[in-house]
């Protein structure tokens, strides 16, 4: 390659560089603004801001979610299985709603660490099977369990 | 191989090459395309949680994917042009960028349809949709900028640089469902991974991929010509060719 040639590689290559780190600094520091929701963890350790808009995100605790008979109103409780928070809901909640399915809730912290949402998406996974596979998946779950045998994870 | 890069100087054998290869690349693109939405939308299996609504991803995901690639495939033409000064790779990011920014807009909008059913929001600003968004923006302004000199070198120098410095949009795509709480999910395929999907899933996926880059190939060299002609209006070459009725495959001994 003739040194021009070669000069003008470097530069370019230093410009995308300099870019490069350029961004990967400032994304750094606003890592808060760009994280969509706190997980319950961060809320457990008072990372989360109280009587602030903010957004918690996490899997619905199995069993967790209670349901009033003569409204709308919903609660249950989003964990990371390390630490959970507990949210109150009022309105409807997405078909993809269910207990062991993600969420992101918008609304606030109160006093009480309980996150009261005006809003509740449902966080979909990388997932995706035929019902027939979901089905026989369970099956053997549920054998597993009976035999006391650990199932992988899927 | 460095044959082939010199003989791309030439304006006239690119016009050939790229007549004689555009068949084969949309008939097979749409052969490939057709053959993996149609076997996607209607005869691939629900998926568990989401029933139809997932059928989606045929398009969504070839879409997206081919965003990011053409994206990719400016830049490297970007780098070209501004080290090598070659004009055919000026001519390729006009061409490509159009073809981008419709298929980020088809992305984007699949996604938001898709979003409303199973998330229960049409829009929200998590990262992965927001750096989506910022590569639309990108390739508007890559098309803006194009057209914004008269003179054609300052324009192919400013497009190139603009084209190489945003490629540093394409990791965070890629990553910022891993880096950063998203409610986009993770990538449900790998490449150092065997999918978790069955392949009744994954193959006419794969598929409707393959067909939309071949018919990216197809629609960029169509788009190339296009613009080889305009720049080459007053040679020799095209004037016969217009003589002769025009035609995408060059005839005479020279292509």
């Amino acid at each position: 390659m003739n040194p021009a040639r070669k000069r003008k590689l470097t530069i370019v290559l230093f410009l995308l560089a300099g870019v490069a780190v350029a961004v990967g600094l400032t994304t750094y520091a606003f890592r808060q603004n760009i994280n969509l929701f706190y997980d319950p963890t961060q809320i457990a350790e008072g990372e989360a801001p109280v009587n602030v808009r903010i957004r918690a995100g996490g899997m619905v605790e199995e069993g967790s979610v209670k349901r009033d008979p003569d409204s709308l109103k919903v609660q249950f409780r989003v964990t990371d299985y390390s630490s959970s928070v507990t949210v109150r809901y009022e309105g409807i909640l997405p078909d993809l709603f269910a207990e062991g399915q993600g969420v992101v809730a918008t609304g606030q912290l109160n006093e009480n660490r309980e996150f009261v949402a005006s809003e509740v998406l449902a966080k979909h996974d990388e997932q995706y099977m035929p019902p027939e596979v979901s089905e026989a998946l369970e099956r053997s779950a549920a054998r597993a369990r009976e035999e006391g045998r650990e199932m992988p994870q899927y | 191989m460095w044959q082939f890069f010199h003989k791309l100087g030439s304006p006239k054998w690119f016009y050939g090459i790229a007549g004689r290869f555009m068949p084969w690349l949309l008939g097979f693109g749409l052969l490939l395309a057709l053959a993996g939405i149609v076997w996607g939308l209607a005869f691939a299996p629900r998926d568990y949680l989401q029933g139809n609504s997932y059928r989606i991803i045929f398009i969504h995901v070839p879409t997206a994917f081919l965003a990011q690639s053409v994206y990719m495939m400016m830049a490297v033409a970007g780098v070209i042009t501004l080290v090598w000064k070659m004009k055919l790779a000026d001519v390729f990011v006009r061409a490509a960028a159009p073809v981008g920014a419709i298929l980020t807009v088809l992305a984007l909008f699949t996604g938001a349809v898709w979003g409303k059913p199973t998330w229960g929001t049409w829009w929200i600003w998590d990262a992965r949709l927001t750096s989506m968004l910022i590569l639309l923006f990108l390739y508007l302004g890559i098309i803006g900028l194009a057209h914004a000199y008269s003179d054609e070198k300052t324009a192919a120098r400013a497009v190139a640089v603009l084209a190489v410095v945003g490629v540093v949009n394409i990791p965070i795509i890629k990553y910022s469902v891993e880096w950063w709480n998203t409610l986009h999910q993770p990538a449900t395929f790998k490449l150092t991974e065997k999918p978790t999907m069955v392949p009744e899933m994954w193959v006419p996926l794969l598929l409707a991929v393959l067909g939309t880059y071949l018919l990216f190939g197809w629609a960029a060299l169509y788009r190339m010509q296009t613009e080889v002609l305009r720049r080459e209006r007053r040679t020799r070459w095209v004037k016969e060719l217009i003589a002769a009725g025009g035609g995408s495959q060059l005839k005479s001994r020279g292509a």
